[in-house]
């Protein structure tokens, strides 16, 4: 039996039961991804921007989905204890993909702004929904956006209307909680409109010492003027697969900050596409993948400059250890008539063992005359002269190549603006690198 | 305003200089490839028994594979079916039993493409194979290198005098199965050229080869194979050009390098194929498959090419580095104007401890095309302390063109370091207006801008190429400023 097989049957058998717990803006798709993913199928490595991932041997296994909406008694308060704390956010949970309704801060937000479900957000504002829902992540070229639109069930809303500027960062904490080995199809759906601001944090978490398959389809609007921030921390466990494919479309004037920082995972890819269809846009996209065991990690991304006058900057770092295997691939794309771009990308990795596999291609595709663009890669090691300087001054040969990974990550690091974050993580990445990450009391997902 | 549209106008008129046919009797085949073609082919050349088999193996194989679809390009359909797989311009003389001299309509021919056949005309220091479509015409200065035991010849030649050497080192490189088009070339290769330096030689000469397609309706398929023994040297070069026509032809070569012990070789090409029409309209396909595998100690190999001709280049010339302590180098210039396309770059395979590659690569778009850098670096897990070094820029001149950087880094080895750099941009104002304030035209000023940025890798070429190349660079961007 084929690795898709099984998702064939599952949505032929139980198509009422996904509709039925679903709301009819997100059922509206369900049909149709169905036949894109029936044609597609899942993409063999042969497909150039899945050359690094095998989908079908992570989707093979049979995981448990829970498609009548069970809850799950969990308090995240209690299983979550890893918070940013000095950090004050807006703090909300989300188990698996539910919403969770209990758990919600104090603090109201401004008037209009919905942090939500973002089923009941499709019951409530249907015409908001059914605007902006699989407008950017189309079903008809990748199989993972098909399989999430016709699994999906349920995921989050983030909603800042026009002008309104939200100064509270608000914080998603994801905490992946079941006592089976489980799927979790997550949709996420953030839209900033014209003039907004808002700064988003979202937190993976793994609870339960289990198998789980994520598959998460973000769909990001920024609008005119609007000015957004998302950072995306992984911390889970080696049991865990993540396939995440972030879309984000820039209208004019708009600027973003995505980073997307992976500190512990088992299979992880992240697709993201960043679309910038207005003129004047900037956008700042960062990545930082700290890797050992087993671990793999593949980043793709893709900018793509539709407008004149845009700017793009690109940072990924991934250090790498013991039999990780890495990847990166990042496009920059300017069309014709995006005339005046600037784009830097860099990609630079440090491979520590032989062991370890480190595969980056940083692509540029140029159809416009008056650019400046530019992409750098390097794989490499820490300089023996530097180890050299630190021993000579009595620093241990451990301490000394530590401090020298943690310099090399923080270039990641500075670039995130929420102050509280920077120097948690900085903590966060200071205690990965000394293996002491998952012993943070209370946690059960520290082994 | 009006001194630049007379010039675009001048430009505009003037033709791909190396356009004129030969109007030589020659023997083709029929159009069209079977496994009766492969037989005709072998039998036409003479070749022994184990040549044919690799042929039919080549063939067969090639029947199971599939175009590939993978390259930054518009490929027009090829029809396999249309194609004639060999042409004999010196057929004629071979006829009526007389020792062979060469049709004076060739001679003539090569004259005119600056490469003459008489050793006493030659340039000092360069021996000439000449090849026409399927065969090859002469070889200079045969004897003088047989004096040193080196052997440079025909690949037919090589295969009736010395098939030992032929039989070890053919397809060791590229093997048959290597890709698509490989297969192709394998099945049915014609002539090219086979250079053997004997151990401890260095060639007192440049050798080079001079391609030409002529006749209507065929494809090239030539094949060269290289072998460089321990502490020899040798510097080898490769021109080609064709006819204007408006269908396109098909140039499917294989080129394949050994390079023992502590040997070197350099391998130059000033490519200058028909580049089609202003209007895209004809010009080669230049699809080839070149390698060198750097099997000694200290071994080391240098590739550069100055791509200016081909309505679509899509090649890699690559190098596997297996020999500890070898070193590679890959200087590329390409440019592309009208509709051109160019999908090309390099594969530098570090197997070997202490191997070093270095890739520099150029390219220029202008008009309507589209030119990409597609390169590999790989470093296996053996290899300690492989180091690589790649940069790649690109010059965007006009706005309808396109500029592709696709480099791919596998790294499995901690020891190693592996850098990439690529900038794209378009000429500096800032360049231009220096240039213009002290008085040189804007035209002139592009051409210098362009020759300074080239000269990393024309530099590379040996002189009498370079300065061939720098011409070519010119011709080839005239008209496209502006």
């Amino acid at each position: 039996m084929s690795a898709e097989q099984q998702y064939i049957e599952l949505y032929q058998q139980c198509r009422e039961m996904l509709c039925h717990h679903s709301a009819p803006a997100l059922n509206a798709l369900r049909q149709q991804a169905f036949e894109d993913f029936l044609r597609q199928g899942f993409p063999t490595r042969k497909v150039e921007r899945y050359k690094y991932t095998d989908v079908a041997e992570a989707f093979a296994p049979n995981y448990g989905l829970n498609l009548n909406r069970l809850h799950i008694p969990v308090n995240p308060y209690d299983a979550f204890k890893c918070d940013v704390p000095n950090l004050s956010t807006s703090l909300y949970f989300m188990i698996n993909d539910q919403f969770n309704e209990k758990a919600k801060p104090s603090v109201a937000l401004p008037e209009g702004v919905i942090v939500g479900s973002l089923k009941e957000a499709a019951e409530q504002h249907a015409d908001l929904i059914e605007k902006y829902y699989g407008t950017l992540a189309r079903t008809h070229k990748d199989a993972i956006n098909a399989l999430n639109t016709m699994l999906v069930q349920d995921g989050l809303l983030v909603y800042v209307p026009k002008g309104i500027i939200v100064e509270r960062p608000i914080q998603v904490v994801n905490i992946l909680r079941s006592d089976v080995d489980l799927m979790v199809n997550r949709r996420v759906l953030v839209i900033l409109e014209e003039g907004a601001q808002a700064k988003l944090l979202f937190c993976d978490h793994a609870v339960d010492d289990r198998d789980f398959l994520t598959t998460q389809v973000t769909e990001v609007f920024v609008g005119e003027n609007a000015h957004l921030e998302l950072y995306e921390l992984e911390e889970t466990h080696t049991k865990n697969h993540r396939f995440s494919n972030l879309y984000a479309d820039q209208a004019r004037y708009s600027t973003a900050v995505l980073d997307s920082i992976t500190l512990h995972n088992g299979i992880t890819r992240n697709r993201t596409d960043l679309t910038l269809s207005g003129e004047y846009a900037e956008t700042t996209l960062n990545g930082l993948v700290i890797a050992d065991k087993q671990q793999r990690v593949d980043n793709n991304t893709l900018i793509d400059h539709r407008a004149a006058n845009c700017q793009s900057h690109e940072l990924y770092k991934y250090v790498l250890d013991d039999q990780a295997t890495c990847a990166f691939a990042g496009r920059v794309l300017v069309r014709e008539g995006a005339q005046k771009t600037t784009s830097q990308e860099t990609n630079a990795n440090l491979v520590g063992s032989k062991e370890a596999r480190m595969y980056t291609q940083p692509m540029l595709e140029i159809y416009a005359d008056d650019v400046k663009c530019s992409h750098g890669s390097t794989v490499g090691q820490l300089g023996d002269q530097a180890l050299f300087y630190m021993r000579q001054r009595g620093i241990p040969l451990e301490e000394a190549r530590m401090l020298l990974k943690f310099a090399f990550a923080s270039d990641v690091l500075h670039t995130i603006q929420l102050e509280a974050l920077r120097d948690r993580l900085h903590y966060l990445v200071d205690k990965r690198f000394r293996g002491e990450l998952n012993k943070c009391e209370g946690c059960k997902l520290c082994k | 305003m009006e001194e630049k549209n007379s010039f675009v106008r001048e430009v505009a008129e003037k033709k791909y200089e190396y356009g004129f046919t030969t109007d030589v009797q020659t023997d083709i085949i029929d159009k069209g490839l079977s496994e009766a073609v492969v037989r005709l082919i072998s039998e036409k050349k003479g070749e022994p028994s184990w040549l044919l088999d690799f042929r039919l193996k080549a063939y067969h194989y090639w029947l199971t594979q599939e175009q590939p679809s993978w390259g930054h390009l518009q490929m027009p359909e090829i029809d396999y079916q249309a194609i004639s797989y060999y042409a004999d311009p010196t057929q004629k003389k071979a006829d009526d039993g007389k020792p062979k001299e060469i049709d004076p309509e060739l001679m003539k021919t090569f004259d005119k493409l600056g490469i003459p056949l008489e050793e006493r005309l030659a340039l000092s220091g360069t021996a000439v194979d000449a090849v026409m479509d399927s065969v090859s015409v002469k070889t200079t200065f045969r004897e003088k290198l047989q004096e040193k035991g080196i052997i440079f010849c025909s690949i037919s030649e090589a295969v009736r005098e010395h098939p030992d050497l032929v039989r070890q080192y053919l397809g060791s490189v590229v093997p048959y199965r290597d890709n698509y088009f490989a297969a192709l070339n394998s099945a049915v290769f014609s002539d090219g050229s086979f250079v053997y330096i004997p151990k401890g030689v260095r060639c007192p000469m440049e050798l080079s080869t001079y391609f030409r397609i002529n006749a209507r309706g065929t494809g090239q398929f030539e094949r060269t194979l290289i072998i460089c023994d321990d502490d020899a040297y040798v510097s080898y070069l490769e021109g080609c050009t064709a006819p204007m026509r408006d269908e396109n032809q098909l140039h499917a070569a294989i080129v394949e390098i050994v390079v023992m012990e502590n040997a070197e070789v350099k391998y130059s090409t000033v490519q200058n194929w028909y580049p089609g029409d202003a209007e895209g309209k004809g010009g080669v396909l230049n699809l080839v498959t070149k390698r060198g595998h750097l099997r000694g100690r200290n071994s080391r190999l240098s590739w550069t090419q100055v791509e200016t001709g081909s309505a679509i280049t899509w090649k890699y010339p690559s190098c596997v580095l297996q020999g500890d302590g070898s070193q590679a180098e890959f200087y590329s210039v390409a440019v592309t104007n009208n509709y051109q396309q160019a999908d090309t770059g390099t594969k530098m395979i570090h197997i070997g401890r202490d191997t070093k590659s270095t890739i520099i690569s150029k390219g220029i778009s202008a008009g309507k095309s589209q030119n990409s850098y597609r390169g590999l670096v790989k470093v296996g897990t053996k290899a300690e302390n492989a180091r690589n070094y790649s940069s790649c820029d690109s010059l965007l001149l006009g706005s309808t063109c396109g500029a592709h950087t696709f480099p791919y880094m596998d790294v499995h080895n901690d020891t190693a370091i592996v850098e990439h750099e690529a900038t794209t941009s378009k000429i500096s104002e800032e360049q231009l207006f220096y240039c213009n304030q002290r008085g040189i035209p804007t035209e002139e000023a592009v051409s210098l801008i362009v020759n300074g940025y080239a000269k990393e890798v024309i530099n590379k070429l040996p002189m009498e190429f370079a300065v061939e190349a720098q011409k070519l660079l010119g011709v080839s961007l005239e008209g496209s400023v502006g």
